[in-house]
């Protein structure tokens, strides 16, 4: 539970650093104290984005919790690791890939560029899904071999971190799709592009993240890993 | 979305924040009622529904208290209901009532009129986040009717039990309860987005956050918490459910039950422990802060007076939330732990009585000097004050390692909790909507009935919860069917249970007034006008009153001034709204002749 107490602590320092700019030099109780810049309207970015961060906020506790609980449960005796399946490898280059044409969309989106958009999407969408099926893939080869979700608390947390982490992917692309679908019917150069942005800061969270949880499914350096140094 | 601009006074009035929004319009009833996109709407389904769950758990309570006022008198409790009675008693107050009440309600009804906006940023995901709640409440009632009925692991589930034969509702209720509980956060969250989005991006011109009105900051921050602590619950439903279903072992430990070796292997129940305390305890504060927040505004506008150190309750409500985080093992001294650790604990628990203490000054010395009006608000605020002082005292007691050890597990708890986070929170709800009632419909509540709730309810909850402490001095446990047979247990302590039952039966009744008079006073209450308690926030600004779908006709308010500006010297009116411009508070009608400033008078 430390690595959930640091995770928050660190959250909860950026909404008082938020609160303190907030809250410095302003009198509340003056009618009269707003600064001549006042004048000036100014839009912040769109609730969406807010929203999104808000949200990779609420994401980001859920996976810093299930690695807390990892971290916990991997001292007991019945910790029995399960063979590294090599897949998992191709399957992270598929995301990385994924990742990058989303990127790619943006900055075609910031030009207007609908063709190109219309192609990062696709590239981007068709990598994502090879990475689910490749998950998949490794689910099928791990019952093949005999490890079930019950067979050790090891194979038990790699479906848990795997089925968690593909759930989110596939909430992704209910995005993606509507992103998607948009881009092909009636582009419209602002949403576009905000959707654009919005779909490439959750890849790239989902990146991240994978990235953190395959260090703990193949790592030994980092204590007890889930899988074994033992090839699949 | 186009720009908006509203009317004049831009020297006084900092940057709009936000475009004009677009809104759905429904055509169908069933679009503006049921299907409704508009936050008030929701507020009231969530509200409604929220209440009608309550009862349940209330009626929970009499068949418990009836089991442990008058032992085996009753046919139909045995010791597996009693358990099953307890369970859903705890679970549903404090999930699906009192949360589901302060955010969805309160939240989805006051956040977009005291910020001043027209609703909610995304009017669907709020209307999904109630259709999803919905659907955990029926999953949980659902679980009354299963084979095997409701868990009766305790509100807290600790595994191994929770899931093993033996246990009340292992098979049916405790899945049941787990997936009702993982819908809850999904819909908690798309409401939580909701709220947090919209106090931080749909404030009107000139609202910046420090002129928010405390309640705005309470649920705000109360929904930060919660949007953290709720996949501490999530990631604990989860990981339970495949240990009862696959198999698996993250909680359940090699073990004999029932004479038969289980299937499971190494798994660790403090584990759960952790996950559910880590947040279990911020929800004690998700469901405070916004009661602070209410309490604060009650006690304001009520006293006339403005809040005394309006930054400072900021503050404290964001300290109180940042401490909630460190201290969840103080739920576990009895569980076993390292001596340092319980130290830790013991010292942040503590830490949590300097920021909350200062609220509690804060608004006593708000009371102090102001020009009280014993409305039925304030009478709910001010015993919410001595309720969750009372709560809070013993709550020290229970902070302490070597203390709580005896105390564990003993009635005192039960008495504890009761006052801080059961009774003292249900205060402000009543305060509330005593308070924003006419608002929302129109219409007083009536006094007559309101008073004799008030105080039925007030004497009654201390009749119930006061003598429970001194039961738990004699270490009598709780969650037990029947404590009859036991050596150290004098037969006054019977006597003083039948009593408690008595009080619970009497206050149990003096909700059903409040009901009666909510459901009458809508036809029948005398009409409020738009600002009854003459408010200077935004929602009792708006030109119709209950506020339409909208809010706030063609045009949106323009803020000038914080939310707290009662009593100000000099003027005629004790009161200015946060729309009046300071221009117009200079014009005659507002100042008194003697003190009116050299330019005005000119």
């Amino acid at each position: 539970m430390t690595i959930g107490m640091i995770a928050l602590s660190l959250l909860m320092a950026a909404i008082v650093w938020w609160l303190f700019r907030q809250s410095l030099n302003v009198q509340p109780w003056e009618s009269e104290s707003a600064a001549p810049a006042a004048r000036v309207a100014v839009t912040g970015p769109p609730a969406a984005k807010i929203a999104l961060g808000v949200f990779l906020c609420v994401a980001s506790s859920l996976f810093v919790l299930f690695v807390s609980a990892y971290a916990m449960r991997l001292g007991l005796a019945d910790w029995t690791p399960l063979p590294r399946p090599r897949l998992l490898v191709f399957n992270t280059a598929l995301l990385v890939g994924a990742s990058i044409a989303m990127e790619w969309t943006v900055h075609a989106a910031r030009r207007f560029d609908t063709l190109k958009v219309r192609r990062g999407l696709a590239a981007s969408g068709l990598l994502t899904v090879g990475f689910l099926v490749g998950q998949l893939v490794v689910w099928k080869q791990l019952v093949d071999a005999g490890y079930f979700v019950s067979t050790s608390a090891a194979t038990a947390f790699f479906y848990l971190f795997t089925a968690v982490h593909g759930l989110h992917v596939l909430g992704g692309l209910v995005a993606w799709a509507r992103a998607t679908l948009h881009a092909w019917r009636a582009p419209d150069p602002g949403r576009m592009r905000l959707a654009a942005e919005l779909c490439a800061t959750y890849w790239h969270f989902l990146l991240v993240v994978w990235v953190v949880l395959y260090a703990l499914l193949v790592s030994s350096h980092l204590g007890l890993a889930i899988c074994s140094s033992a090839p699949l | 979305m186009s720009a908006h601009v509203a009317h004049d006074e831009t020297e006084f009035a900092p940057p709009a924040e936000v475009g004009e929004m677009h809104l759905y319009h429904p055509k169908t009833f069933l679009g503006k009622y049921i299907w409704s996109q508009d936050a008030k709407v929701i507020a009231i389904q969530y509200a409604l529904t929220a209440m009608g769950i309550g009862l349940v758990a209330l009626v929970f309570s009499w068949l418990m208290r009836l089991q442990l006022g008058f032992p085996g008198r009753v046919a139909f409790i045995d010791p597996d209901t009693y358990l099953q009675l307890v369970s859903m008693h705890g679970m549903i107050m404090v999930i699906y009532l009192l949360t589901a009440l302060f955010l969805g309600g309160f939240g989805n009804y006051l956040i977009p009129l005291m910020v001043g906006a027209r609703d909610m940023v995304f009017p669907y995901v709020n209307m999904l986040s109630y259709w999803v709640y919905l659907l955990a409440v029926l999953l949980l009632v659902a679980s009354f009717f299963a084979p095997g009925g409701p868990t009766g692991a305790g509100w807290t589930l600790y595994p191994p039990q929770a899931i093993l034969d033996g246990t009340p509702g292992a098979s049916w209720g405790i899945v049941l309860m787990l997936v009702s509980l993982g819908v809850f956060v999904i819909g908690f969250t798309m409401g939580g987005l909701n709220y947090v989005v919209t106090v931080l991006q749909a404030r009107t011109r000139g609202m910046t956050m420090m002129r928010l009105p405390l309640t705005v900051w309470g649920i705000f921050m109360a929904t930060v918490l919660a949007l953290l602590a709720f996949p501490a619950l999530f990631v604990s439903a989860i990981m339970m459910l495949l240990d009862h279903s696959l198999g698996t072992s993250f909680f359940m430990p090699a073990l004999v039950s029932k004479g038969q070796q289980v299937a499971h292997t190494g798994g660790n129940p403090l584990l759960f422990q952790h996950l559910f305390w880590f947040f279990g305890h911020p929800e004690v504060y998700i469901v405070a802060l916004p009661a602070f927040g209410i309490v604060s505004d009650l006690i304001s506008t009520h006293a006339r007076k403005n809040i005394f150190g309006y930054r400072m309750m900021v503050w404290a409500i964001l300290i109180i939330g940042g401490l909630s985080f460190v201290v969840w093992a103080h739920h576990m001294y009895v569980s076993g732990m390292n001596p340092y650790f319980g130290f830790f604990f013991a010292t942040t628990t503590l830490l949590i009585a300097i920021p909350t203490a200062l609220k509690v000054y804060n608004w006593v010395l708000t009371l102090w000097k102001g020009n009280i009006r014993l409305t039925l608000p304030m009478l709910f605020a001010i015993a919410f004050i001595f309720t969750f002082v009372n709560g809070g005292l013993t709550g020290l007691f229970l902070g302490n390692v070597v203390v709580d050890l005896p105390l564990s597990d003993t009635m005192f708890v039960v008495a504890h909790f009761h006052m801080v986070m059961g009774i003292a929170p249900v205060l402000t709800v009543f305060g509330a909507i005593y308070h924003w009632y006419p608002k929302i419909t129109g219409r007083m509540l009536d006094e007559t009935m309101g008073k004799i709730h008030f105080w039925v309810t007030f004497i009654g909850t201390y009749a119930i919860f006061y003598p429970m402490h001194y039961l738990g001095f004699m270490g009598i446990p709780r969650r037990y069917y029947a404590i009859a047979g036991t050596n150290f247990i004098p037969d006054s302590a019977h006597l003083l249970n039948a009593w408690i039952s008595l009080a619970a039966f009497v206050v149990g009744a003096a909700q059903m007034v409040f009901l009666y008079n909510l459901a009458r006073s809508y036809f029948r209450g005398r009409p409020s006008g738009p600002n009854p308690w003459q408010a200077t926030t935004l929602e009792w600004q708006t030109p119709e009153t209950p506020p339409k779908h909208g809010n706030f006709g063609k045009e949106l308010p323009v803020v000038y001034r914080w939310a707290y500006d009662y009593g100000v010297p000099g003027l005629h009116a004790d009161y200015i709204p946060q729309n009046v411009p300071p221009s117009e508070v200079r014009a005659e009608a507002w100042v008194k002749k003697d003190q009116m400033p050299a330019e005005a008078s000119a």
